[in-house]
């Protein structure tokens, strides 16, 4: 049977280049960067050369970069640090309703330590509206947290125009960027963010390292104690094959960003098109352009979104949803009610996420097999009934 | 964001894949609808009684993979038993009929059995036989 992955969004497949560049890493140059014979050296080495690519591609200074573990480290230390290390000159966040887990928990375990978190209403489309920025910030204000693009429906923010305020403003502006480095152009200074997440296995990259960004100047307490690495701001023993490899993945994704993107968004709106064409009572979560290119998230009436997930599995193609059929809390996306969406419409998501394998074949076939599952769950759905 | 695969039985799937019984029974002598759409699963379940036998027994599900095979188990397990024994079977017995469920979805099996249960106390209220005693739907979205 094909199998067709579109679920780039969750992760992605690390590129065959990659791993060539991160194995001698393992090996012939295993030596810990912070030992002063040639392996260390050499390791550390490796480290900023990766350091000056990633910081190349989003438009910083190699030292304002702090590599991490992942995304969720990076909102972690973002989030955390600036609360922490500015304790005393106020204690209230701004941030969204739409955060990835890796932001909203975190903003949420400081709420339980007495910091105020105002949550931003979003649009119909997932929109944060930058006026209302402006208007909830308050002298005790001391971060605007606002992801750049939404990892469920695909909504890309106006992250510069929010940047305007927050520098205006004198307050800190982070954005989580896990989505966007790597896929679209993204730099620091246009953006006007001080801190940005970003993520390897995302881009083609090996799962288990990422980056913040931290412009200079900026005062973060450290996110781990322990030794000297990483200018003190994070302690441990660098993950030398995982950032080379995050390196080689960035290097990558800059050659080849123009013409993945423009393949990437004929066959992202080839799939919406077709959808929306062949299946009724379906809507398009998020907003129609300010989108990822590689983003296609619907909501299907009547039917549940992991029934659906189940029977394309069993066609062979991995999508997602944002039904929380399977997790503890049973209640759906709170991106998408966040949106607006009833909590059918919620658990009746689909979210394809498109990447480097796909073709306008796997396009089609989504297309063809995707109308029958839906019409076989909408025999035996319930809820058609009761609105004829 | 979940992955689904491998989550279920064989049983399971062989279940999802083929559900027995889809459907509306025209005239039923008892409905039961359970459910809640905040919590992503509602279901319709059909019987039709003689002699205090259920003789057939269809259902509408709204639901995952787990809510849809217990719901086809459930119309599997109830066909020609008394009405009096298909008040006893418990959702464990639903689920592991399935070749059981993963912990976290066995509440889809406890959905089955109230559809059930609130299907037969439509029937013997209907029939004037028992007291009505309405199965209440769940507010809450809670794993039990």
């Amino acid at each position: 049977m094909r199998r067709i992955y579109l679920d780039y969004a969750a992760t992605t497949p690390t590129h065959p280049e990659v791993v060539k560049a991160m194995l001698p890493y393992f090996t012939d140059v295993f030596g810990n960067p912070s030992s002063i014979y040639s392996y260390g050296q050499e390791a550390k080495g490796a480290i900023e050369e990766a350091r000056s690519k990633v910081a190349d591609l989003i438009g910083a200074q190699s030292e304002e970069l702090v590599f991490t573990s992942g995304g969720t480290e990076a909102d972690n230390f973002a989030i955390k640090g600036v609360a922490y290390t500015n304790e005393h000159k106020g204690n209230h966040i701004i941030t969204t309703p739409i955060e990835h887990h890796a932001g909203m928990e975190t903003c949420k375990s400081l709420e339980r330590r007495g910091v105020r978190v105002t949550y931003l209403p979003v649009d119909e489309h997932g929109l944060v509206d930058p006026d209302n920025v402006r208007r909830a910030i308050t002298d005790k204000t001391i971060l605007i947290s606002v992801m750049h693009a939404n990892n469920e429906m695909g909504t890309i923010e106006p992250i510069a125009e929010i940047g305007k305020i927050a520098r205006e403003a004198r307050i800190y502006f982070h954005t989580d960027a896990v989505q966007t480095v790597g896929h679209i152009p993204v730099d620091v200074n246009e953006l006007g963010v001080d801190l940005l997440s970003m993520s390897a296995h995302k881009l083609y990259g090996p799962k288990g390292v990422g980056a913040l960004y931290v412009r200079g100047g900026t005062k973060l307490l450290p996110f781990m104690h322990g030794g000297e690495q990483e200018r003190r701001r994070r302690a441990s023993t660098e993950n030398v094959p995982g950032i080379v490899g995050f390196g080689r993945a960035i290097e990558l994704a800059k050659q080849e960003m123009d013409e993945e993107a423009e393949r990437l968004t004929y066959l992202r709106d080839q799939l919406i098109k077709g959808l929306l064409e062949r299946i009724d009572h379906i809507r398009l979560n998020g907003h129609l352009t300010k989108r990822l290119l590689n983003n296609v998230n619907v909501s299907v009436d009547f039917v549940e979104g992991e029934s659906m997930l189940l029977n394309l599995d069993l066609e062979g193609i991995c999508a997602s949803t944002g039904s929380a059929c399977s997790s503890s809390s049973l209640e759906p996306s709170y991106v998408l009610l966040a949106l607006g969406l009833s909590p059918e419409l919620a658990h009746g998501s689909l979210r394809f996420t498109l990447g480097r394998e796909n073709t306008s074949k796997d396009i089609d076939y989504v297309l063809e097999v995707l109308p029958k599952i839906v019409a076989k769950l909408r025999a035996m759905s319930p809820l058609l009934k009761s609105r004829r | 964001m979940r992955d689904v695969l491998s989550l279920y039985s064989e049983k399971v799937m062989e279940h999802f894949k083929n559900p027995r019984n889809v459907g509306e029974i025209e005239n039923p002598d008892g409905i039961g609808h359970v459910g809640n759409p905040v919590c992503g699963d509602i279901m319709e379940l059909y019987i039709k009684v003689k002699d205090e036998v259920i003789v057939d027994a269809k259902f509408k599900t709204f639901g995952c993979g787990a809510a849809i095979a217990t719901s086809s188990m459930v119309t599997e397990l109830v066909k020609g038993k008394t009405v009096e024994g298909a008040l006893k079977i418990s959702n464990h017995a639903v689920a592991e009929a399935l070749g059981g469920l993963p912990p976290i979805k066995m509440h889809c099996s406890l959905l089955a059995e109230e559809a059930l249960k609130s299907a037969i106390e439509d029937y013997l209220t209907k029939s004037k036989k028992g007291k009505a005693r309405r199965h209440k739907e769940n507010a809450k979205c809670k794993i039990q």
